[in-house]
């Protein structure tokens, strides 16, 4: 294991270090005024990170050469999967973002270069294989989101936001950090394969308390249940643009995590933490579903939304098979394109004054004022309900097979009968822009960056996504097949 | 592999939906009246060319496109009938559109032919997940044509139409992943020979009758339909009654039946409980409606409850009378449909009791109006009495009390279905607006004449309609044979009688010869 090749598979990171700290000056010297520049920039970091990861000959699954520093990293298809996915998202993010904040408190350079910090941290947790650079990963992207949390310096809610999400964040940290020092306590290593082994021989009472903290601490970090209730708040108080960030890139960072930690050192364990995650499957699934309904506002909507979506994804994870796992890649990158759709169209609800449109009385009569926008949105919400033929529907239907196959069926009814009740409010988005009378003008136009996110978004998850499912199913299960051929 | 008949027909209105998006009303009507009688003029080519008695599944077309499921398209005879039916129905449709919808015509127009590539696709999946996706996208264009074009009350009509039927049919995705999962394949023509063990098959047979039964729909989960019809526009009524219940007696006969043959019997009672209350309880319902079409609706629940039981009767003539009713409620139903939305056009209510004497302002209206109320009722000539004959006499095999209660149904259909005809048509023209309502136009004379001669031609020739049908269903009975029950009706051929009926004997002479 040599230097050089530790250095190759840890380029991206490298590579985005460089470029966030070169942006930093770059913005310490010129000021707010480069915000836009800076954001480009930061963009096109971002881009030739895909381009290198996607470069990068991740080899046969069961071939150690794509670790990088004595095994902390590795560079397997499942890491280069999430990773650009997850670069992807930041990108979709970083392109709706200026508009937002030029017209409130001015943007500043600061937030694309934290972005970029927040990407480093999140390939690292999807890459890692040792407690320790899980952990630093972790906190580095964590830290970003604090920050970006409560970049409204002057909108109170935006502070309360990112103080709750600090609070409940370090909270999650510190459970996280516990059940570490169990499990390296009983393991007596942080090295991924180390600790399944060690786990294979003996896995004592104290062992699984450890587990059940770790897994606890991610649960708090993908908003499962129970520990979602930070979620609303946070995403009704966060800047709009800084709450499409935190459903999308952050989700499928902490979901990968969670996936290769419950697969990899836990792995041999399934049966000790399978009901924990059919549990929080399940209440999220239903507490998503419920919550959701009496809401008005649109972004409090689409955290629970968010929390329901987790509770589908925990399905694939509970059957703890390839297919498992490979359902939930898919499933995530068609939650990000139905995510950042979502998003993007909300913050192109503006009225003419340029106030968002955040209830749903205020999008009453869209489809009349704003068809195309309100076309969109109809192909978004149907796809979140998971209603063929559009593509969210493929998402629900692999992670489904999974459990299925896994000999899951109970859970499977009762997670697709509680998705009948998520339908009843994505329908209400139909319903109030398309069945009701309009009430308020909106905004006529908005600008092509917007535009680009939310029509890629809607084209991923129109019909048209199905002619993607060989390659898609393909790419993710190989990507799957790495977790299970460490073991 | 010859020309992709099957693929052009769901191109057709696909391409003719997105293109309606774009135009303004005028043009967007034109684009679909001709997308529709396209696809009409291909389903004539289709069943001209459908080779009766061949191959089990015609036109077959298969593409790799997809992983996990296969685009793969095929018909048999009872397809074909139903794309037939959905194919007739379409241009109607899109006519009894024509002056009524006023408002976003390109995008109604778009929904419903989105809804017609949805339905097609439906009897031509030859893919459980394929199906299951055609299946389940129906529900979107229902959902908008309800909600943005229908009554004052269309709001809670569509959520309950759209939570109802999907509520039912999600069920049946679980069951269709098990079965995948079990057999290997998603392949519906090896489903249908794959024998699952039967303690799987009761429960996958469950599974598929949540869906199934509520889309039909049967007692007691009927309840979203008279909302959903009395609200939807005419031409949503219309596809409503005429295509979409059909959808479940079609997966009734396509998954239901071959694929759990035994757990079919086992509840059969179940069916036939169902059906016998709904037959009774909703003519009742029925007639006691002042509503004109919630009172059409019932009697729509009432008709497909004698589907459902001669599907489960286990023999030719059950399933060939199931077949048969269908298509033949599809075009009644239909028909009445537009019956009530021609003088809702006019004086723009449902109420019943606000209309009267029409056969003297109306009488080219009130002569089809009579020619689908007796069809409805089943007179013989019409479509309705053959459907009605040959289910009764199927389930009759099976169960003669059945077959006793679901008689009833018929005289209760009579006595509502005249009832209705003597307050609309009959009497004095109590309402002077009613009074003053003028004839059918030519436009909707053409619509219901079409329907009139489909009617007729099926009640006084069937063979037509049953010929393509005849070797499936055959087949399917095969198929069913190893787990027929046995009806209670054994009828038993005795000895030939020694003298004919009117034989009178005449003492010593009697020698009981023939003459």
């Amino acid at each position: 294991m040599s230097y050089a090749s530790s250095l190759y598979f840890t380029g991206t990171e490298i590579g985005l270090s460089l470029a966030g700290l070169v942006l930093l000056l770059v913005v310490g010297w010129t000021g707010a005024k480069s915000a836009r520049v800076v954001t480009i920039l930061a963009v096109s970091a971002l881009v030739g990170a895909i381009a290198f990861t996607a470069s990068l000959p991740v080899g046969s699954p069961a071939d150690g050469f794509n670790s990088a520093f004595g095994g902390l990293l590795r560079m397997d298809s499942f890491a280069v999967f999430a990773k650009i996915l997850i670069y992807l998202a930041t990108i979709g993010c970083l392109m709706v973002t200026p508009r937002f904040f030029e017209e409130r408190d001015g943007y500043r350079g600061e937030y694309p270069v934290l972005m970029l910090f927040g990407a480093i941290g999140m390939g690292m947790m999807v890459s890692a294989t040792n407690l320790m650079t899980l952990y630093i990963g972790l906190e580095l992207s964590s830290l970003s989101s604090y920050v970006f949390a409560s970049f409204l310096r002057s909108d109170w809610r935006s502070n309360e936001a990112g103080l709750k999400y600090f609070i409940l964040g370090a909270l999650a940290s510190g459970i996280i950090l516990y059940g570490m020092s169990l499990v390296y306590g009983f393991a007596g290593t942080t090295d991924y394969a180390g600790i399944r082994a060690a786990f294979s021989t003996h896995f004592p009472l104290g062992a699984l308390f450890g587990v059940v903290f770790v897994l606890a601490g991610l649960a708090f970090k993908i908003a499962a249940v129970p520990f979602h209730m930070w979620t609303p708040d946070v995403y009704e108080g966060s800047p709009t643009p800084v709450t499409a960030f935190f459903a999308s890139a952050p989700k499928v960072a902490a979901i990968g995590m969670l996936v290769r930690m419950a697969l990899v050192p836990f792995g041999g364990e399934v049966e000790a933490w399978r009901q924990i995650v059919i549990f929080a499957s399940i209440a999220s699934i239903v507490v998503g579903a419920l919550g959701a309904i009496g809401q008005q506002n649109l972004k409090r909507l689409l955290a629970y939304s968010s929390i329901n979506n987790v509770g589908f994804l925990l399905v694939g994870l509970a059957a703890a098979t390839p297919a498992g796992a490979s359902a939930m890649l898919t499933y995530l990158v068609i939650y990000v394109a139905m995510t950042l759709g979502s998003f993007a169209a909300l913050l192109m609800l503006r009225d003419t004054e340029g106030q968002p449109l955040e209830t749903f009385a205020d999008i009453s009569g869209l489809s009349t004022t704003r068809p195309g926008l309100a076309w969109c949105l109809l192909f978004v919400m149907f796809s979140l309900a998971g209603i063929p033929p559009l593509f969210g529907f493929w998402a629900k239907f692999v992670v489904f097979q999974a459990a299925v196959q896994a000999g899951l069926v109970p859970l499977a009814a009762i997670g697709i009968a509680a998705s009948v009740i998520g339908a009843f409010y994505y329908l209400r988005f139909i319903k109030v822009m398309f069945f009701d009378e309009s009430n308020r003008e909106p905004e006529k136009s908005s600008p092509m960056g917007h535009w680009v996110v939310l029509v890629v978004s809607v084209i991923v998850i129109s019909p048209l996504g199905y002619f993607a499912t060989p390659w898609l199913g393909s790419v993710a299960s190989q990507a799957a097949a790495a977790l299970f051929a460490v073991a | 592999m010859g020309f992709p008949i099957l693929s052009v027909m769901l191109l057709v209105p696909l391409v003719a939906a997105i293109a309606c998006l774009f135009l303004e009303a005028r043009s967007a009507r034109v684009v679909a009246l001709l997308a529709t009688l396209i696809d009409f003029v291909l389903g004539v080519v289709l069943w001209a060319n459908f080779d009766i008695g061949g191959a089990q599944w015609q036109f077959v077309e298969h593409a790799p496109l997809f992983a996990g499921f296969n685009y793969a398209l095929g018909i048999d005879g009872i397809a074909l009938m139903l794309i037939m039916l959905s194919v007739f129905l379409m241009p109607i449709c899109i006519l009894a559109s024509w002056n009524s919808i006023t408002r976003r015509v390109g995008e109604y127009m778009a929904a419903f032919l989105l809804m017609e590539v949805l339905m097609l696709g439906v009897f031509m999946a030859q893919d459980l997940f394929l199906f299951y996706i055609f299946f389940e996208g129906g529900l979107i264009p229902m959902y908008l044509i309800i909600g943005v074009w229908g009554g004052d009350n269309r709001i809670y009509a569509s959520y309950k139409f759209f939570l109802y039927t999907l509520l039912g049919s999600v069920l049946m995705l679980i069951a269709m992943l098990w079965m995948a999962n079990a057999a290997g394949t998603s392949d519906i023509p090896t489903l249908m020979q794959y024998n699952f063990p039967v303690e799987a098959q009761r429960w996958l047979w469950l599974a598929f009758f949540a869906s199934f039964a509520v889309k039909m729909p049967m007692w007691p989960v009927h309840t979203w339909l008279p909302d959903a019809h009395v609200q939807a526009p005419t031409a949503g009524s219309v596809i409503l009654a005429g295509v979409l219940l059909k959808l479940a007696g079609y997966g009734f006969i396509r998954f239901s039946l071959p694929m759990f043959p035994e757990a079919s019997a086992q509840f059969m009672w179940l069916i036939f409980a169902l059906s016998m209350v709904a037959v009774v309880y909703t003519s009742l319902v029925a007639l006691v409606q002042h509503d004109m079409k919630k009172l059409i609706a019932y009697s729509s629940v009432a008709h497909m409850a004698i589907v459902t039981a001669a599907l489960f009767a286990f023999n030719v003539q059950g399933l060939e009378g199931g077949m048969i009713m269908m298509l033949s409620h599809g075009l009644v139903s239909g028909a009445l449909f537009l019956c009530v939305g021609v003088i809702y056009d006019r004086l723009h209510t449902r109420e019943i009791d606000r209309y009267g004497g029409l056969a003297i302002n109306m009488p080219k209206y009130s002569l089809f109006f009579l020619l689908f109320t007796m069809a409805s009722i089943g007179l013989p000539g019409t479509s309705g009495f053959v459907a009605e004959f040959v289910s009764l006499a199927g389930v009759y095999h099976a169960s003669s009390f059945a077959t006793l209660v679901l008689t009833t149904g018929i005289i209760l259909g009579a006595a509502y279905m005249l009832y209705l005809y003597r307050r609309v048509a009959f009497g004095d023209q109590k309402n002077a607006d009613a009074a003053a309502m003028p004839d059918l136009d030519l436009r909707e004379w053409s619509m219901l004449a079409a329907l009139a001669a489909a009617t007729l031609w099926m009640g006084i020739y069937p063979e037509s309609f049953i010929a393509p049908m005849r070797s499936d269903i055959q087949t399917l009975d095969a198929r069913l044979a190893q787990a027929a029950p046995k009806g209670d009706a054994q009828l038993k051929v005795g000895p030939p009688n020694a003298h004919a009926a009117n034989y009178i004997a005449h003492g010593s002479e009697s020698t009981g010869e023939a003459h």
